[in-house]
């Protein structure tokens, strides 16, 4: 009466055997889908090679950037030195690759001290509703109505200049919007089906939080932290540029353009390339937030 | 002995002038192995009985026991051992992000059952599926086929009750069949007891046993569901439903 309905399956091409199986061939078609956009390519390309520029820096950069040579100060761009020296004689060239270090640096550790708590505060306050949902969103509007640059700069002035300050700093200012996306993400997920179903199946919230509703926000969270890795660029950019970020003698881009900017009229190449790179890097990154919410969004997929 | 008793059950949403009083005195009796009706038009009240059961809403008043425990406002969780429920809608009901063999261990995990993957496999088998589709998402699955994995889910923790909240209104005809002679061979094979709320009055001549008509919130009539074939039913209301069902099965005729 009841026949097994296997060879009535839509779509049973190829049969997972295995959880990891399944979960390997969902990620393969996400790759594929996400390879088809020529721009999202692109920003691939960029971001993929800013963080083998990082990884592979000494033997990149070919000189170091930290090195002083006074009577070969302000070259313009050579064979020797591709993008001039600066007022120091140290090789632009050097201190750029060396600076996609501090540039990934400081995006990852925002990005991951961001992301989590930006979830969670999302999750938890539509989650629960009611006055945990009041009490998170109040606290997410005071930090979200401050402009973002003149929290940092408040943040900064009262711990001190510094890259971590920069980061903490940074951080600061950036989970509010996480925190708003995914509480409204979560909201309609709360009477879903089939979350009431793990709950009629006794699962703690803490469970059906970290487990059933977290997955589904995931998507747009990741999508967004990837959008917000170009604003996180430009905030420390912004916060070298103030000499409130990285200090000198590190090869901050935003702390290059600072210093180059005295020289500007005469070497163009202190000032370009830092900001070149800047907004190379920052245009991947958008990019690739662009193509992962063509991937990602259930919302944009037919 | 009753499986499932409810007494005075009084619920209500909102405070003052948006009070909406929602159940009226729900009185019911569900025998053990029984399968019991709830029928009624739209928002009358059936499956926010079924959610209370379930223990999803909190704030009702009244009595509720099911296999003789009292359902109380923090529920232990052996309750969700003894009661499980299956949705209307088997496209909502299964998490998007899951294989199916995550969905069906999830139960197991909660309550800390070992054997999960063997357990998993021989209520696949038991619902009409095999192995081929454990490790497949809901998406890769047609409505019937999600609807057998949400059964198995409810089953997987070896309930005594099953609260079925229109489990076949948003199937296809042909499968609708399929789905209530699946519940109707595991209803004889684990002695389980049916609750289901349903609009097909078909559907609940061919299931049930015995069916409670409400409307607006109270039960205006209990009957057993032979009755309704052969013009038994006393309350105009219930004749009314009786009436409009035959009627909708006309139509297609006539046209």
């Amino acid at each position: 009466m009841n026949l097994p309905l296997a060879s009535s399956a839509p779509g049973s091409a190829t049969l997972p055997a295995s959880s990891t199986a399944a979960m390997v061939a969902s990620t393969l078609r996400l790759l594929r889908f996400l390879l088809r956009n020529p721009m999202t390519f692109a920003g691939l390309i960029v971001v993929a090679t800013l963080m083998l520029v990082a990884v592979f820096a000494p033997w990149i950069a070919g000189h170091d950037p930290l090195l002083q040579n006074l009577a070969g100060a302000l070259q313009a761009p050579s064979g020797a030195h591709w993008f001039g020296t600066d007022e120091y004689g140290r090789d632009v060239f050097a201190r750029l690759v060396y600076g996609s270090r501090i540039t990934l640096y400081i995006v990852l550790l925002v990005t991951v001290i961001v992301g989590p708590i930006g979830l969670l505060v999302g999750t938890v306050s539509g989650y629960f509703g009611g006055w945990v949902d009041s009490l998170f969103m109040r606290i997410t509007d005071i930090f979200i109505s401050f402009p973002s640059l003149v929290l940092a700069l408040a943040f900064i002035a009262a711990l001190g200049p510094g890259l971590e300050h920069a980061v903490i700093a940074i951080a600061l200012t950036a989970w509010p919007p996480i925190a708003r996306l995914a509480r409204a993400e979560t909201l309609p997920l709360r009477n879903a089906d089939f979350v009431v179903a793990v709950q009629l199946q006794g699962a703690s919230s803490t469970r059906i939080i970290l487990r059933h509703i977290i997955p589904m926000c995931l998507s747009s969270v990741i999508i967004r932290l990837t959008m917000n890795m170009a604003s996180i660029i430009l905030t420390a950019a912004a916060l070298g540029f103030l000499g409130l970020g990285a200090q000198a003698p590190l090869p901050e881009w935003g702390a290059m353009i600072s210093t180059g900017r005295r020289y500007m009229l005469e070497s163009w190449w202190l000032v370009a390339a830092p900001g070149a790179a800047i907004m190379l890097v920052s245009l991947a990154f958008n990019l690739l937030g662009d193509g992962l919410r063509d991937v990602l969004d259930p919302r944009s997929q037919s | 002995m009753s499986m499932i008793e409810i007494a005075g059950l009084n619920l209500s949403f909102g405070t003052g002038a948006a009070l909406n009083a929602v159940l009226h005195d729900v009185d019911l009796r569900v025998a053990e192995g029984e399968a019991f009706g709830l029928v009624g038009e739209s928002g009358s009240g059936k499956t926010t009985v079924l959610r209370c059961l379930a223990g999803q809403y909190q704030h009702w008043s009244g009595q509720l026991r099911v296999a003789g425990q009292a359902v109380t406002r923090k529920l232990p969780l052996n309750h969700y051992r003894t009661v499980q429920m299956v949705f209307q809608d088997p496209y909502a009901s299964l998490h998007p992000r899951y294989t199916i063999d995550a969905a069906l261990q999830e139960p197991l995990r909660i309550h800390g059952i070992d054997g999960r993957a063997q357990k998993v496999s021989e209520i696949l088998r038991k619902v009409g599926l095999n192995d081929s589709f454990r490790f497949r998402y809901p998406h890769q699955l047609s409505g019937g086929q999600r609807q057998r994995v949400a059964i198995a889910r409810a089953l997987i923790l070896r309930p005594r009750v099953l609260l079925l909240d229109e489990p076949t209104s948003a199937l296809d005809v042909s499968v609708q069949a399929e789905i209530l002679n699946l519940l109707a061979d595991l209803r004889r094979q684990e002695g389980l007891t049916y609750l289901m709320v349903t609009h097909d009055l078909a559907v609940v001549a061919h299931l049930c046993d015995r069916l409670a008509v409400m409307q607006q919130g109270r039960v205006v009539e209990t009957l057993d569901s032979h009755l309704l074939a052969s013009d038994g039913a006393t309350h105009a209301y219930t004749r009314l439903l009786v009436q409009a069902s035959r009627d909708i099965q006309r139509i297609p005729i006539a046209v």
